[in-house]
């Protein structure tokens, strides 16, 4: 039913549905309002669940882990500093092959501080070997929600639903909730076949010599890269099941005989789309919505490339000394095409500076460019800086 | 006239099959303190239980994949966050309506250090854990280097003594008490030296439901520089001199110590161990200052917990752990 909830609200209306028996619960903004929210369903019986309140996101990480580890379905979630503090709990998750979901609330990493939205937090934790999954609005928050549970169980790969700190977790829209029986349909309970158990015990963690860990890293790195088939799947089951899709792995809008194409993650795909309806007088434009970034869908991403002469990258975070993170991908898939598009990478929007719809426009125009732009932070404003810091 | 009987011990051990949480085969060291009280705390604790282990000495050498010395659920996740794993688990034992007990397990460094503060959450929270540090005073694993539970003026790797400097400068962190604080229903002092009492122990807090927590003094004949066939001996008067009395809180009140007989003078513990030996340096004036300051502390436990015996008890530093025929032993 379709009903006006603040992002955060839905979310753990989204959770509750998918029955976690463990959320272990840190605040931090913008995440918090998910967490009061799931502790209010557990406090009024809507949910049936342990919530072990801990005293650092580190704890938060490995409450989780020790639970899913023992076979329940487990959630949590988090922001900015709160999952770089997690850092090291998360590789060891993944690692590991511990399915559970966990919700990056996006927001800026300190110093210098800035409690608004980029995705630097979840993009700095890339490489832990998790599904990362980015979300445009609440509604495709609460299905990529759902639908991680399902992902997460069936590829033994934890899974971290990245949602746009403020500009989603506390904005108020119209957002359907599924029916408790249809999730309970598309969400079988969780059987974890590796599970800490008495009656057969299993030692978990152990010590890897040299002579198996290349092969533990691979049998990692494959496990990722077939999830981009369950990725897909479960997102066609969901839309079987309750009549929505969330993007796959990545969707592509726009003019089929368009010649550039707009990359980006996360809610600023909403200001895009409708920048895009609005300037009738601007060239055509593809938009292409990365909704996982890990596993990175290398062929999904060249196919979705196709006759375009630029492919302009707009991402929320960065790699200081090196520049767009999502960008230096995208090329580096572009370098298996024959006919490969010009890439422009731009960093926009950070720290939570606002994205004009004007700044669409401003970025189309980067393809009249001789040479394409490398890198920039798009809507840095130099002149606030001191001449030898521009 | 005296009746002589007979006892074949192997066929008495037939008929006590003891259930052992962790094997033979693994690969500590001679006379590895914590090999020991893990086979203690095993033997103890039963089959279902689920064990938490942080990094560590005792991580390493019953786990070289593919091969595992535990008999029950063992996991290993991190250093510092031993409490939390703990607490995850319980947390998933209780949702899924299980009884089965969660058994933390770590090391000096993990519990008084590095994994502080996931152990003080999980004690705050009440988890039904039981949580086992091995103390050997000293990051052992990563090569002998000071924690904040390496004793006062001990040499370690971190810490070692020169003009300026007679070992650790500080003093060991009193871990029991601090747990006590957090109004854990049951926190205890152990030492490999006395099996039965450590037993004893571990099975008290397994009964009961909630945190408890048993720090268990273990010596590390590689960090602690003694040969591996001394560690008992070692250790025993680790106990014996009141550097580590043995003692029950319950919710933060005093409910039980292991009284000692006779009081060593602490420089017959000291001397066993390489760690030790700069404060028998001669002519050195510092080092009689230093042992006096040891005497002096090893006094201030005997004094606080009311360690000094009343005449002979079968249950203190010379009575406990003697073998009593008619099963006394197996407390």
């Amino acid at each position: 039913m379709m009903q006006p909830l603040e992002g955060s609200q839905a979310l753990a209306r989204a959770v509750a549905l998918c029955r976690p028996q463990v959320v272990a619960a840190y605040p931090i903004t913008p995440q918090t309002h998910i967490v009061e929210n799931i502790s209010k369903l557990v406090a009024d019986g809507v949910l049936n669940c342990e919530f072990v309140s801990v005293e650092s996101e580190f704890s938060a990480a490995s409450v989780v882990l020790g639970a899913a580890a023992a076979g329940s379905r487990a959630y949590t979630a988090t922001a900015s500093q709160g999952i770089l503090l997690m850092n090291e709990v998360l590789y060891n998750i993944a690692g590991s092959r511990i399915p559970l979901v966990l919700t990056c609330a996006n927001r800026a990493v300190s110093s210098p501080l800035s409690i608004w939205n980029d995705q630097q937090d979840s993009m700095a934790v890339r490489d832990a070997g998790w599904i990362q999954l980015y979300c445009a609005d609440n509604q495709e928050a609460v299905d990529t929600t759902i639908q991680a549970f399902r992902i997460a169980e069936a590829t033994e790969l934890p899974v971290m639903v990245c949602v746009d700190g403020f500009t989603l977790t506390h904005t108020l829209e119209g957002i359907d909730i599924p029916e408790v029986a249809e999730v309970d349909a598309f969400l079988p309970p969780f059987e974890f076949g590796r599970k800490l158990d008495p009656r057969n015990p299993k030692s978990l963690g152990t010590l890897l010599s040299p002579d198996f860990y290349p092969e533990a890293r691979h049998s990692h790195h494959m496990a990722l890269e077939k999830a981009q088939a369950v990725i897909e799947q479960v997102d066609a089951d969901f839309a079987a099941a309750i009549g929505r899709r969330s993007g796959g792995l990545l969707t592509v809008e726009g003019p089929e005989d368009a010649r550039i194409g707009i990359l980006t993650l996360g809610s600023v795909i909403g200001t895009f789309r409708e920048a895009a309806e609005e300037g009738t007088d601007l060239p055509a434009a593809k938009l292409i919505k990365l909704r996982s970034f890990r596993p990175f869908p290398v062929e999904a991403l060249k196919a979705a490339v196709a006759g375009l002469t630029d492919l302009i990258v707009v991402e929320r975070a960065l790699s200081p000394g090196a520049g767009g993170i999502v960008g230096a991908e995208v090329r580096a898939a572009m370098s298996e095409l024959a006919d490969a598009p010009r890439v422009h990478n731009v960093a926009l929007g950070l720290g939570g500076r606002d994205i004009p719809m004007s700044s669409y426009a401003e970025l189309l125009a980067l393809a009249e460019r001789d040479a394409p732009l490398r890198f920039a932070v798009f809507d840095a404003d130099l002149n606030k800086l001191p001449e030898e810091d521009r | 006239m005296t009746t002589e009987t007979h006892i074949d011990i192997a066929e008495l051990r037939k008929k006590q099959p003891r259930f052992n949480a962790i094997d033979s085969g693994h690969r500590a060291c001679l006379g590895c303190g914590q090999a020991l009280g893990a086979r203690l705390v095993g033997e103890a604790v039963g089959p279902d239980i689920i064990v938490a282990n942080a990094t560590g000495c005792l991580e390493i050498f019953t786990t070289p994949w593919p091969e595992s010395a535990w008999r029950v659920p063992w996991m290993h996740s991190l250093f510092e966050n031993a409490g939390a794993i703990a607490s995850g688990i319980e947390a998933a034992m209780r949702a899924q309506g299980k009884s089965t007990k969660v058994v933390a397990m770590g090391g000096d460094g993990s519990t008084f250090d590095i994994g502080f503060q996931a152990l003080s959450g999980m004690l705050e929270r009440e988890h039904n854990v039981l949580y086992v540090c091995y103390d050997n005073e000293a990051y052992m694993n990563t090569g002998v280097q000071r924690s904040s539970s390496t004793p006062h003026a001990a040499m370690t790797n971190t810490s070692p003594p020169g003009k300026a400097r007679m070992g650790k400068r500080h003093l060991k962190k009193d871990i029991v008490q601090i747990i006590a604080a957090h109004h854990t229903p049951y926190a205890a002092t152990a030492s490999v030296a006395y099996p039965s009492d450590l037993r004893k122990k571990i099975r008290r807090a397994m009964e009961i439901e909630g945190p408890t927590f048993i720090q268990i003094h273990a010596p590390c004949p590689l960090g602690w520089g003694h040969e591996g066939h001394e560690s008992i001996e070692v250790e025993r008067l680790a106990v014996q001199t009141g550097l580590f009395p043995l003692v029950e809180l319950e919710r933060g009140e005093l409910t039980g110590v292991m009284p000692i007989r006779q009081q060593v003078p602490v420089t017959e513990y000291l001397k066993r161990q390489q760690r030790f030996r700069h404060l028998f340096a001669k002519g050195d004036s510092r080092a009689a200052e230093e042992l006096e300051h040891i005497q002096a502390l090893a006094d201030h436990n005997i004094e606080v917990y009311g360690l000094r015996g009343e005449g002979v008890d079968r249950f203190d530093t010379e009575g406990s752990d003697t073998v009593h025929r008619g099963g006394q032993r197996w407390a």
